[in-house]
């Protein structure tokens, strides 16, 4: 059993605290992403699992063990940089093998290992080239496989497809988790790239200011987030993030965004939020495939919205219209057929079953 | 008139791309007019112990013009290479140097390796320290050094004064500083993640150094090699202070004494003697010439 689990870890940089006590358990086999703006403390955390940094305070255990004072190499840990880090006088074969040699494997079981994870690789015919003769993804998968071959109980990634341009990130991507599928290995995985992190990842953990916000699913990350930062993090284009105030008019509840707009709470919401029904620092989530054109039939739950239009964004399936609300730049997702130009009045629809209702002082999801 | 304004721009862009030319032009004169001049000021005083080692005492003497050979003669040459005394100090020479090398390499590689890698309390410091102890002249030492080789005569009864081998004790003070420094800057310019990945595939301090810094950073280290085997073969003060007796000297100090008897100079074979004597340098440059400078600017960016 390969699980690796965080016991309120800490971590301070003279004083400076980068992690500042987090709890996780990543249980075995699984892809664990780690995502969150630079200096969140996802990296340092990454680097705590690794041994690479020395931990302030709580613990690391890797399978059974406690390994705060366990060197890197003997924690049974391989760890991809963002840089690669492959040894550049050394050729594929050898960089590959380089950690196996050390150990002082029997030559043909050094052999198999290497030529098994050139195969998994697509590396078989690049083994005698030297690192500068490669290209950006052929180094990563170098690199890659410098950490298949010592076959380990946990595999670390620290942002692996920064460096490479954006097509080949998506192709990497790809081919990482074709990689996970075919050797199952628990994997923690460092990104600041949120569209990396929900398509790689079977839970994410999204951290920020050195906490963790939220553990999940995708799914779960996206329907339902637990905090503002997470709602604001996760998606793409963001979710638009209006002011608004709730209140409650003869049993029904409605929001407020400013002086003449007004939108019906759905029915199904009106009892998780009847306890804050006349609160006026509220914020209304709702994401931009939640604002769409105007439909001649709507359902209970969407109301239309008077706006002005101030930029449209084709981009082919869909169009992006940006307009201003109650202060906030919003973004809705419209049809490409449906008729919306810069500069003009129209009438879009809200669907408020998806919305998020959040507390502004606490951050919270309410 | 879109027409117009399109040729207007092109001529203009036409203009700005000439004008560029010329100046790139301008400053390549600039850079060949100043490399000659250069070129010609270094090499003429080797070209002129060059004509000079191919005349015989009697032309050097005579009033004729001293940039040409009229009776070209190899008899310096065959003096020299014929007379024990010089080929001792070019054995000697080519010891002290090699001793040299190889102990400043042993201290300069693992010590930049400490200090550039290993954080521990005062490194930084201790670093910049090695550098300041280069910065002192050894016109300054060799009196303080009389002392101390004295001194350790009186407790331990080594006696230090008139034996070539003492060089190699005292060259590496001068060597291992700077070519401590040079390795420093070259290690620093090495990626953090390599020693991590390194330490990680189970490398030890001393694995990381052998199999990953050394093979990564040959540039630098043969350019400290170089410097120190310059430093060692050229060196004219330390010889001149301390050895005295003619089997003992080293090339730099043999030439002056040995071949300068009172106020008679010996111009040909001193011509000769310091022309052979600059071969081996001149051969180390020659076939490393590129990682020579491969080593100095990765240390200068990063040092």
């Amino acid at each position: 059993m390969s699980q690796v689990n965080l016991r309120r870890l800490v971590k301070h940089y003279d004083g400076t605290p980068a992690v500042r006590g987090i709890d996780l358990d990543i249980p075995d086999k699984q892809f664990v992403v780690l995502v969150g703006p630079s200096g969140c403390g996802k990296t340092t955390t990454l680097r705590m699992i690794a041994g690479l940094e020395d931990v302030t305070d709580g613990e690391v255990v890797i399978g059974d063990a406690v390994v705060n004072d366990v060197p890197p190499k003997d924690r049974d840990i391989a760890m991809v940089f963002q840089n690669y880090a492959l040894y550049p006088h050394m050729t594929v074969h050898e960089n590959m093998s380089f950690g196996l040699r050390l150990k002082k494997l029997p030559k043909d079981e050094i052999a198999r290992r290497v030529n098994n994870a050139a195969r998994i690789l697509g590396l078989s015919e690049l083994l005698n080239r030297k690192p500068k003769q490669l290209s950006g993804g052929q180094r990563q998968r170098v690199a890659m496989g410098r950490a298949i071959v010592r076959d380990p109980k946990v595999f670390l990634f620290d942002e692996p497809l920064s460096n490479l341009d954006a097509k080949l990130r998506v192709q990497m991507r790809t081919e990482i988790k074709k990689i996970h599928q075919k050797v199952r290995t628990t994997t923690v995985y460092v990104t600041h790239d949120q569209i990396e992190a929900m398509t790689l990842a079977d839970r994410v953990v999204v951290m920020n200011a050195g906490l963790i916000e939220q553990v999940g699913t995708p799914h779960e990350l996206y329907h339902s987030p637990a905090t503002l930062f997470v709602a604001g993090f996760i998606g793409s284009p963001a979710m638009n993030i209006m002011r608004c105030g709730l209140e409650e008019t003869a049993g029904a509840l409605r929001l407020r965004l400013h002086g003449d707009i007004s939108l019906p709470v759905p029915q199904e919401r009106v009892a998780r939020y009847r306890a804050h029904a006349g609160k006026e620092r509220l914020l209304l989530g709702l994401r931009p495939e939640h604002l769409t054109e105007m439909r001649s039939h709507t359902l209970p739950g969407q109301s239309a919205v008077d706006v002005s239009v101030e930029v449209t964004e084709p981009m082919g399936m869909e169009t992006l219209v940006f307009f201003s609300l109650n202060g906030a730049e919003v973004c809705a997702r419209t049809d490409p057929t449906a008729d919306l130009q810069a500069g003009k009045r129209a009438q879009l629809l809200a669907d408020l079953r998806y919305m998020h209702l959040i507390d502004e002082a606490s951050g919270r999801v309410l | 008139m879109a027409a117009v304004v399109g040729t207007g721009q092109a001529e203009h862009a036409a203009l700005r791309q000439g004008s560029m030319r010329r100046d790139r032009r301008r400053a390549l004169y600039w850079s060949y007019f100043f490399l000659v001049l250069f070129a010609v000021f270094f090499l003429t005083p080797p070209i002129y112990m060059f004509i000079t080692s191919l005349k015989s005492s009697a032309e050097v003497g005579a009033v004729t013009n001293p940039w040409w050979v009229y009776q070209p003669t190899l008899e310096n040459y065959f003096a020299l290479l014929t007379s024990g005394q010089y080929l001792t100090f070019f054995r000697n020479s080519a010891i002290v140097s090699l001793a040299v090398v190889t102990i400043t390499m042993l201290i300069s590689i693992p010590a930049a390796f400490a200090l550039s890698r290993m954080r521990f309390w005062g490194s930084a410091a201790l670093g910049t320290g090695v550098f300041l102890t280069y910065l002192i002249p050894e016109t300054l030492l060799f009196i303080p050094l009389f002392k101390i080789f004295a001194f350790i005569q009186d407790w331990t009864g080594i006696e230090l004064m008139n034996h070539y081998w003492v060089l190699i004790v005292i060259y590496p003070t001068l060597t291992v500083p700077f070519c401590t420094w040079i390795m420093i800057g070259y290690f620093a310019s090495i990626p953090k993640e390599l020693d991590e990945a390194a330490l990680i595939d189970g490398a030890g301090y001393l694995q990381t150094l052998t199999k990953i810094f050394i093979p990564v950073a040959l540039p630098g280290i043969i350019a400290a090699t170089i410097f120190a085997f310059t430093v060692s073969w050229a060196d004219f003060l330390y010889p001149m202070a301390f050895t005295t007796s003619a089997d003992q000297l080293v090339l730099p100090a043999g030439i002056v004494t040995t071949l300068i008897r009172g106020d008679v100079y010996a111009w040909g074979q001193i011509m000769t003697a310091a022309l052979l004597g600059a071969l081996p340098p001149l051969l180390i440059y020659a076939f490393l010439m590129d990682y020579y400078i491969a080593g100095l600017t990765a240390g200068a960016t990063k040092g």
